[in-house]
Protein backbone atom coordinates (compact mmCIF):
# COMPACT_ATOMS: atom_id res chain seq x y z
CA UNK A 1 0.00 0.00 0.00
CA UNK A 2 1.12 3.44 -0.96
CA UNK A 3 0.69 6.44 1.25
CA UNK A 4 -1.31 9.52 -0.64
CA UNK A 5 0.48 12.28 -1.86
CA UNK A 6 -0.84 15.37 -1.34
CA UNK A 7 -1.02 16.65 -5.02
CA UNK A 8 0.47 19.93 -5.68
CA UNK A 9 -1.72 23.03 -5.50
CA UNK A 10 -3.48 23.55 -8.87
CA UNK A 11 -3.79 27.14 -8.32
CA UNK A 12 -0.29 29.66 -8.45
CA UNK A 13 0.88 31.10 -5.37
CA UNK A 14 -1.02 34.22 -3.90
CA UNK A 15 -0.44 37.29 -5.62
CA UNK A 16 1.25 39.69 -3.42
CA UNK A 17 -1.78 42.50 -2.44
CA UNK A 18 -2.41 45.38 -5.01
CA UNK A 19 0.25 48.34 -4.46
CA UNK A 20 -1.41 51.66 -3.21
CA UNK A 21 -1.22 54.43 -6.26
CA UNK A 22 -1.15 58.01 -6.36
CA UNK A 23 -2.32 60.03 -9.26
CA UNK A 24 -1.13 63.74 -9.61
CA UNK A 25 -1.62 66.30 -12.46
CA UNK A 26 1.35 69.44 -12.10
CA UNK A 27 -0.19 71.93 -14.14
CA UNK A 28 2.17 74.79 -12.87
CA UNK A 29 5.40 75.63 -14.26
CA UNK A 30 6.66 78.17 -12.01
CA UNK A 31 9.51 76.98 -9.37
CA UNK A 32 7.78 76.95 -6.27
CA UNK A 33 4.90 75.13 -7.94
CA UNK A 34 6.82 72.20 -9.75
CA UNK A 35 7.88 70.98 -6.13
CA UNK A 36 4.95 69.82 -4.33
CA UNK A 37 4.21 67.10 -7.14
CA UNK A 38 7.69 65.65 -7.28
CA UNK A 39 7.97 65.62 -3.54
CA UNK A 40 5.02 64.08 -3.18
CA UNK A 41 5.70 61.57 -6.46
CA UNK A 42 9.03 60.46 -4.83
CA UNK A 43 7.50 59.80 -0.91
CA UNK A 44 4.55 57.85 -2.39
CA UNK A 45 6.91 55.60 -4.18
CA UNK A 46 9.42 55.70 -1.47
CA UNK A 47 6.45 54.05 0.45
CA UNK A 48 5.95 51.60 -1.66
CA UNK A 49 3.45 53.10 -3.85
CA UNK A 50 2.76 52.86 -7.47
CA UNK A 51 2.81 56.98 -8.60
CA UNK A 52 2.03 58.69 -12.47
CA UNK A 53 1.97 62.37 -12.54
CA UNK A 54 0.36 64.01 -15.63
CA UNK A 55 1.99 66.84 -16.59
CA UNK A 56 -0.42 69.36 -18.25
CA UNK A 57 -0.18 73.39 -19.47
CA UNK A 58 2.39 75.03 -17.99
CA UNK A 59 3.17 71.80 -15.88
CA UNK A 60 5.12 70.40 -18.79
CA UNK A 61 7.69 72.66 -18.80
CA UNK A 62 9.03 70.26 -15.99
CA UNK A 63 9.66 68.02 -18.36
CA UNK A 64 11.39 70.11 -21.21
CA UNK A 65 14.15 69.73 -21.27
CA UNK A 66 15.11 73.03 -21.93
CA UNK A 67 13.07 74.39 -19.86
CA UNK A 68 13.56 72.68 -16.15
CA UNK A 69 16.58 73.94 -14.89
CA UNK A 70 15.35 77.20 -15.88
CA UNK A 71 11.71 77.43 -13.78
CA UNK A 72 11.39 80.71 -12.07
CA UNK A 73 9.04 82.21 -8.96
CA UNK A 74 6.59 84.79 -9.92
CA UNK A 75 7.17 88.15 -8.39
CA UNK A 76 3.93 89.60 -9.82
CA UNK A 77 0.45 88.34 -7.97
CA UNK A 78 2.10 86.50 -5.82
CA UNK A 79 1.97 88.28 -2.27
CA UNK A 80 3.63 84.98 -0.39
CA UNK A 81 5.97 84.67 -2.87
CA UNK A 82 10.05 85.22 -1.75
CA UNK A 83 10.77 89.01 -1.75
CA UNK A 84 8.04 90.97 -0.18
CA UNK A 85 7.70 93.94 -2.27
CA UNK A 86 4.77 96.28 -3.55
CA UNK A 87 2.76 94.41 -5.97
CA UNK A 88 3.50 97.04 -8.49
CA UNK A 89 7.58 96.34 -8.31
CA UNK A 90 6.97 93.04 -8.56
CA UNK A 91 6.50 93.92 -12.82
CA UNK A 92 9.99 95.76 -12.96
CA UNK A 93 12.79 94.06 -14.54
CA UNK A 94 14.78 91.51 -12.87
CA UNK A 95 12.11 91.47 -9.78
CA UNK A 96 11.69 87.83 -10.97
CA UNK A 97 14.87 86.89 -11.53
CA UNK A 98 15.71 88.08 -7.52
CA UNK A 99 12.67 86.04 -6.43
CA UNK A 100 13.84 82.87 -7.89
CA UNK A 101 17.62 83.31 -6.99
CA UNK A 102 16.22 84.15 -3.46
CA UNK A 103 14.08 80.64 -3.35
CA UNK A 104 16.79 78.86 -5.18
CA UNK A 105 19.05 80.20 -2.31
CA UNK A 106 16.30 78.70 0.08
CA UNK A 107 16.50 75.25 -1.44
CA UNK A 108 20.40 75.17 -1.44
CA UNK A 109 20.44 76.34 2.31
CA UNK A 110 18.12 73.75 3.10
CA UNK A 111 20.02 70.43 1.05
CA UNK A 112 16.80 70.18 -0.78
CA UNK A 113 17.76 68.69 -4.42
CA UNK A 114 17.16 70.96 -7.68
CA UNK A 115 14.27 70.46 -9.69
CA UNK A 116 16.22 68.51 -12.33
CA UNK A 117 17.34 66.23 -9.41
CA UNK A 118 13.82 65.64 -8.18
CA UNK A 119 13.40 64.40 -11.39
CA UNK A 120 15.85 61.84 -11.92
CA UNK A 121 15.31 60.66 -8.13
CA UNK A 122 11.33 60.45 -9.44
CA UNK A 123 12.38 58.80 -12.44
CA UNK A 124 14.71 56.35 -10.49
CA UNK A 125 12.29 55.25 -8.13
CA UNK A 126 9.88 54.08 -11.37
CA UNK A 127 7.28 57.37 -11.14
CA UNK A 128 5.47 57.24 -14.89
CA UNK A 129 5.42 60.68 -16.63
CA UNK A 130 2.27 61.24 -18.40
CA UNK A 131 2.99 64.08 -20.96
CA UNK A 132 0.00 65.68 -22.03
CA UNK A 133 -0.34 65.17 -25.85
CA UNK A 134 -2.90 68.55 -25.94
CA UNK A 135 -0.40 71.00 -24.37
CA UNK A 136 2.30 69.49 -26.56
CA UNK A 137 0.07 70.30 -29.62
CA UNK A 138 -1.18 73.77 -28.41
CA UNK A 139 2.24 74.56 -27.13
CA UNK A 140 4.12 73.62 -29.84
CA UNK A 141 6.00 70.96 -27.76
CA UNK A 142 7.57 68.28 -29.28
CA UNK A 143 8.71 64.70 -28.11
CA UNK A 144 12.45 65.45 -28.47
CA UNK A 145 11.52 68.24 -26.46
CA UNK A 146 10.99 66.34 -23.08
CA UNK A 147 13.01 64.51 -21.10
CA UNK A 148 13.53 60.81 -22.04
CA UNK A 149 11.48 57.90 -20.45
CA UNK A 150 8.32 60.07 -20.61
CA UNK A 151 4.52 58.54 -22.06
CA UNK A 152 3.04 60.79 -24.24
CA UNK A 153 -0.91 60.57 -23.50
CA UNK A 154 -3.97 62.14 -23.40
CA UNK A 155 -6.78 62.77 -20.30
CA UNK A 156 -8.26 59.43 -21.18
CA UNK A 157 -5.14 57.39 -20.54
CA UNK A 158 -4.49 59.14 -17.19
CA UNK A 159 -7.89 59.33 -16.07
CA UNK A 160 -7.23 54.98 -17.06
CA UNK A 161 -4.43 55.30 -14.77
CA UNK A 162 -6.04 57.49 -12.18
CA UNK A 163 -9.80 55.60 -12.13
CA UNK A 164 -7.30 52.69 -10.25
CA UNK A 165 -5.78 54.64 -7.64
CA UNK A 166 -6.19 55.21 -4.00
CA UNK A 167 -4.97 59.10 -4.19
CA UNK A 168 -5.36 61.59 -6.51
CA UNK A 169 -4.32 65.45 -5.97
CA UNK A 170 -4.26 68.10 -8.95
CA UNK A 171 -1.24 70.58 -7.99
CA UNK B 1 9.27 40.56 33.34
CA UNK B 2 12.42 42.28 31.55
CA UNK B 3 12.90 45.70 30.92
CA UNK B 4 14.86 46.27 27.39
CA UNK B 5 17.58 48.91 28.73
CA UNK B 6 19.21 48.92 25.05
CA UNK B 7 18.23 49.69 21.72
CA UNK B 8 17.70 47.28 19.12
CA UNK B 9 20.28 45.67 17.35
CA UNK B 10 21.07 47.58 13.91
CA UNK B 11 22.32 45.79 10.70
CA UNK B 12 22.88 49.46 9.22
CA UNK B 13 22.55 53.16 10.28
CA UNK B 14 21.62 56.21 8.29
CA UNK B 15 22.14 59.76 9.36
CA UNK B 16 19.67 62.52 7.93
CA UNK B 17 20.72 65.07 10.09
CA UNK B 18 19.64 68.41 8.79
CA UNK B 19 17.56 66.86 5.76
CA UNK B 20 14.47 67.92 5.09
CA UNK B 21 11.28 65.49 3.63
CA UNK B 22 11.53 64.00 1.20
CA UNK B 23 14.65 62.86 1.78
CA UNK B 24 14.89 61.38 4.85
CA UNK B 25 12.02 58.96 3.93
CA UNK B 26 13.71 58.94 0.77
CA UNK B 27 16.53 58.00 1.97
CA UNK B 28 15.72 55.38 4.16
CA UNK B 29 14.05 53.36 1.56
CA UNK B 30 16.54 53.22 -0.15
CA UNK B 31 18.65 51.70 2.75
CA UNK B 32 16.23 49.43 3.54
CA UNK B 33 15.46 48.02 0.02
CA UNK B 34 19.58 46.92 0.70
CA UNK B 35 18.80 45.01 3.91
CA UNK B 36 17.09 41.52 3.86
CA UNK B 37 13.35 40.89 6.14
CA UNK B 38 14.09 40.77 9.47
CA UNK B 39 17.32 42.81 9.54
CA UNK B 40 16.96 46.61 11.38
CA UNK B 41 18.33 50.43 9.98
CA UNK B 42 19.18 52.72 12.58
CA UNK B 43 17.66 56.27 11.40
CA UNK B 44 18.53 59.49 12.86
CA UNK B 45 16.49 62.40 11.68
CA UNK B 46 16.11 66.22 12.45
CA UNK B 47 13.27 67.18 10.40
CA UNK B 48 10.78 68.22 12.23
CA UNK B 49 8.32 65.98 11.20
CA UNK B 50 9.67 62.88 11.30
CA UNK B 51 7.71 61.96 14.45
CA UNK B 52 5.08 61.82 12.21
CA UNK B 53 6.73 60.29 8.86
CA UNK B 54 8.89 57.50 9.72
CA UNK B 55 5.69 55.98 11.68
CA UNK B 56 3.98 56.64 8.46
CA UNK B 57 6.64 54.99 6.70
CA UNK B 58 7.18 51.99 8.43
CA UNK B 59 2.97 51.37 8.15
CA UNK B 60 2.96 52.29 4.67
CA UNK B 61 5.76 49.59 3.38
CA UNK B 62 4.92 46.73 5.85
CA UNK B 63 7.98 47.67 7.74
CA UNK B 64 8.07 47.38 11.77
CA UNK B 65 8.78 50.33 13.88
CA UNK B 66 10.45 48.81 16.41
CA UNK B 67 12.18 51.24 18.62
CA UNK B 68 12.45 55.40 18.89
CA UNK B 69 14.50 57.84 20.92
CA UNK B 70 13.30 61.55 20.71
CA UNK B 71 14.64 62.23 23.98
CA UNK B 72 17.48 64.08 22.11
CA UNK B 73 18.53 67.12 19.69
CA UNK B 74 17.60 64.63 16.87
CA UNK B 75 15.18 61.38 16.77
CA UNK B 76 16.24 58.13 16.58
CA UNK B 77 14.62 54.95 14.69
CA UNK B 78 14.66 51.25 14.72
CA UNK B 79 13.11 49.79 11.77
CA UNK B 80 12.66 46.10 11.21
CA UNK B 81 11.96 45.67 7.52
CA UNK B 82 8.83 43.55 6.89
CA UNK B 83 8.46 40.57 5.16
CA UNK B 84 7.22 41.91 2.28
CA UNK B 85 8.37 45.07 2.12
Amino acid sequence: MTMAVNPAPESAPEAPPRRKRLALVASKGTLDQAYPPLILATTAASLGWEVGIYFTFYGLDILHQDRFEKLRVASLANPAGPIRIPNLLGAVPGATAAATKVMKGWMEKSQMPSLPDFVEMAQGLGVTFFACATTMGVMGVEDTDLIAGCDIAGAAAFLDFAADSDVQLFV
Amino acid sequence: MTTRTENPEATDTLDTSRLLCPLPVYKAAIALGRLQPGQVLKLICTDPGSLADIPAMARQRGDVLVATDAGGDSQIFWIEKGPSS
